[in-house]
C-alpha cells in the first residue's frame, strides 16, 4: 500500500549508531565526505574504507540492505568510470579501434569509483540510522549560527517536517484521486509519454487544490495552538550531548587525523 | 460574568466575484449575545452555514467581529496583545483530524502546544503523559497519526489542546468525519473532560444525538440565535426544529408521534430507555 511508502529509508533496529545525536551524525558524515576527497594515495581510502566497515558494523543495518540502495546510483557510477576511462589524456596504456585507456586515465577513474561508492554508502548509512524527524532537529541546531544572516532556520525546519508529515496523507489522496478518475473512465496507462503526462492534469488539478486547503486548515490549527514561530518557543525534545556524542565525535576527528595524515602521503 | 460572552456580535465577509470585484457582504454571525458559565457543557446545534463554525472561529481569536465585542476569561479578543493568552485559555479543535495534527509521533504533536507556549522540557512531558491519559490514548504515543482511526486523531487533537492547560475547549464540529464509533469515541472523551476536569466546553455540531448530555443548547439558523434551552426543551419543539432542517433524533421523533396520536407522554424524550419507562409508566395507569 501506499501509506508504507517510508521516506529518507529509515531502517528500524537499535543500535549505538542508532541513538547517536543527529548532530554527530550529520557532522561526521560531512567531515567523512571531505576527508575522501583530500586523499592522494589508496592508503587514505584504506583507512576511509576501515573506518565505514567499523560503522556498518556498529549500525546493525545488514549490509544487504545498503547495497540495495546502491543499485539506484550504479548507471551514474558506470557513467562516470568510462568518461574518465576513455578521456582522460595521459600515457597510453592499451588502445582498441578509436579508444585508448591511458594510465592517468585508470587512475582516476578508479579513484572517482571508490570515492563515489563510499561517499553514498556513508551518506546512506546516515539516513538508515536516523529519523527523518531527528534529522530535521538537528540541521535546525547546527544552522541556528546562519540566523545572524536573517535566514530563517526555524521556518525551514518546520517547512520540511510538516512536509515529511503531509507526504503519505498526499501519496494516499493521489491514490483515492486516481481511482476516482479511473472509475469515470480516466487512462493512466497507455499512450505515449505526452498522453500519459496530460492524463495526469486532471490528477494534479485536484491534488493541489486539496493541497492549499490542508495548508489553510493546518495554518489556522497552528495558530489555534498558539504557534508564532521559533522566538520563545522550547523543546520537547532537545538536543542535548552525551557520553557517547562525546566519544562519537572523538572517534570522528581520528579518524580525520590517521586519514589524511597517512593519505595526504606522496610515494 | 461568564468565562465565554458575547454581546452583539456581528461577522460580515465580503462577497467577490471571480475577478475580486465586490459583489456584496454576507453576515455569517447576526446580532449574537450569549453568556457562558465556568465549567458549563453548552451546543450549538445548526445545519450547515448557519454561522456557527463562525461563531467558534470568534473564541479563539481566529476571526474579529466586525461589530460588536467576544470576551474570553475577562479579555476581548479584539485586543492584539490579548491574543496568546485568549488562544492558550479557549483552546480549539477542528473538524478534519488530518488537517490539524502537526507531529509526526502522537506525544510529539500533544507537545506542540506547550511548545509554543515556551513550557521547560521536563514540564511539557508531564502535560504530554496527563493529557494522552485523560482522552485514553497514552498506549498510542509512539505511534505516527497516520496509522490511528478518525475517533483516535481527534482524541489525539483534544490531548494536544488539553496539554495547554485550558480554562475552555471550542470543538468545531470534531465528529463530522468520524464514523458511528469514532463519534462515540469523541463524544465519550468530551464529556469526560467536562464532568472529570471541570473544563468548559462548547461543542459545535449538527448531530442531535451529542446534544443530549449538554447543559445547554444554542440553535442558530442564518447567523442568528434561533432557540435556547436544555436540550430537553430544545426536543421538546419538534415542529420547530424540522422547520431550522435538523434532523431530530429517531426516539424524539417517534414521541412525539406517538404524543399526537393521543397517547400521553411527557415532552422532550430524549433515549429509548426513556421512552420505554414513559410507556410503561402511562400502561400502569389505565
Amino acid at each position: 500500500m501506499l501509506r508504507d511508502i517510508t521516506l529518507g529509508q529509515y531502517y528500524q533496529t537499535e543500535s549505538v549508531i542508532h541513538r547517536l545525536d543527529p548532530r554527530v551524525k550529520l557532522g561526521g558524515t560531512l567531515l567523512y565526505i571531505i576527508s575522501l576527497f583530500l586523499f592522494r594515495n589508496f592508503l587514505g581510502y584504506g583507512a576511509a574504507a576501515v573506518f565505514l566497515a567499523a560503522v556498518i558494523g556498529l549500525s546493525h543495518v545488514p549490509f544487504k540492505f545498503i547495497v540495495k540502495g546502491m543499485k539506484a546510483i550504479v548507471f551514474l557510477l558506470l557513467i562516470t568510470v568510462v568518461f574518465n576511462l576513455f578521456l582522460t589524456p595521459g600515457t597510453e596504456l592499451v588502445s582498441v579501434w578509436k579508444l585508448t585507456i591511458t594510465v592517468e586515465g585508470l587512475r582516476t577513474a578508479v579513484t572517482m569509483a571508490v570515492r563515489l561508492t563510499m561517499l553514498i554508502i556513508g551518506s546512506s548509512l546516515m539516513t538508515l540510522t536516523t529519523t527523518p524527524n531527528n534529522l530535521t532537529d538537528g540541521m535546525e541546531r547546527m544552522m541556528r549560527p546562519l540566523k545572524v544572516f536573517k535566514v530563517p532556520v526555524h521556518e525551514v525546519a518546520m517547512i520540511m517536517s510538516i512536509a515529511l508529515r503531509f507526504i503519505p496523507i498526499l501519496l494516499e489522496e493521489t491514490d483515492k484521486i486516481m481511482k476516482a478518475q479511473i472509475a469515470r473512465g480516466a487512462d493512466f496507462e497507455t499512450g505515449n509519454i505526452v498522453k500519459r503526462a496530460k492524463a495526469l492534469v486532471p490528477l494534479l488539478v485536484p491534488l493541489f487544490i486539496s493541497a492549499f486547503r490542508r495548508a489553510n486548515d493546518l495554518a489556522m490549527a497552528m495558530e489555534a495552538r498558539c504557534y508564532r514561530g521559533g522566538e520563545g518557543r522550547t523543546k520537547m525534545k532537545p538536543l542535548v550531548y552525551e557520553k557517547r556524542d562525546r566519544l562519537g565525535y572523538l572517534c570522528i576527528f581520528v579518524y580525520l587525523a590517521v586519514g589524511i595524515t597517512v593519505g595526504r602521503l606522496r610515494f | 460574568m461568564g468565562i465565554i460572552r458575547t454581546k452583539d456580535l456581528v461577522y460580515e465577509y465580503v462577497r467577490r466575484d471571480e475577478e475580486g470585484n465586490v459583489e456584496g457582504f454576507t453576515t455569517a454571525v447576526d446580532k449574537v449575545s450569549l453568556d457562558v458559565q465556568a465549567g458549563e457543557f453548552i451546543a450549538i446545534l445548526g445545519h450547515n452555514g448557519s454561522g456557527k463554525s463562525t461563531l467558534a472561529k470568534h473564541i479563539n481569536a481566529i476571526l474579529n467581529p466586525t461589530e460588536g465585542t467576544v470576551w474570553v476569561d475577562g479579555m476581548d479578543t479584539s485586543k492584539e496583545e490579548h491574543v496568546w493568552d485568549i488562544r492558550q485559555r479557549a483552546g480549539m479543535v477542528f473538524q478534519n483530524p488530518d488537517n490539524q495534527i502537526i507531529g509526526q509521533v502522537v506525544e510529539e504533536d500533544v507537545g506542540f502546544g506547550p511548545e509554543n507556549m515556551g513550557v521547560p522540557t521536563r514540564e511539557i512531558w508531564e502535560r504530554v503523559e496527563e493529557s494522552l491519559k485523560a482522552v485514553g490514548m497514552y498506549e498510542y504515543r509512539k505511534h505516527s497519526p497516520n496509522k490511528l482511526s478518525g475517533g483516535q486523531k481527534q482524541r489525539v487533537s483534544i490531548a494536544g489542546v488539553l496539554a495547554m492547560h485550558p480554562k475552555c475547549i471550542v470543538l468545531d464540529e470534531p465528529t463530522a468525519m468520524l464514523d458511528p464509533k469514532g463519534r462515540g469515541e469523541v463524544v465519550r472523551a468530551v464529556r469526560a473532560l467536562n464532568d472529570v476536569e471541570g473544563i468548559t466546553v462548547v461543542l459545535i455540531t449538527h448531530y442531535m444525538e451529542e446534544i443530549i448530555h449538554a447543559d445547554r443548547v444554542f440553535v442558530m439558523d442564518s447567523g442568528k440565535i434561533a432557540m435556547e434551552g436544555t436540550p430537553r426543551e430544545i426536543f421538546s419543539q419538534v415542529e420547530k426544529l424540522q422547520e431550522l432542517r435538523l434532523d431530530v433524533p429517531q426516539v424524539t421523533l417517534l414521541a412525539h408521534e406517538l404524543q399526537k396520536k393521543g397517547i400521553r407522554l411527557p415532552d422532550g424524550i430524549l433515549t429509548v430507555e426513556e421512552l420505554a419507562d414513559a410507556l410503561a409508566a402511562g400502561n400502569e395507569m389505565h
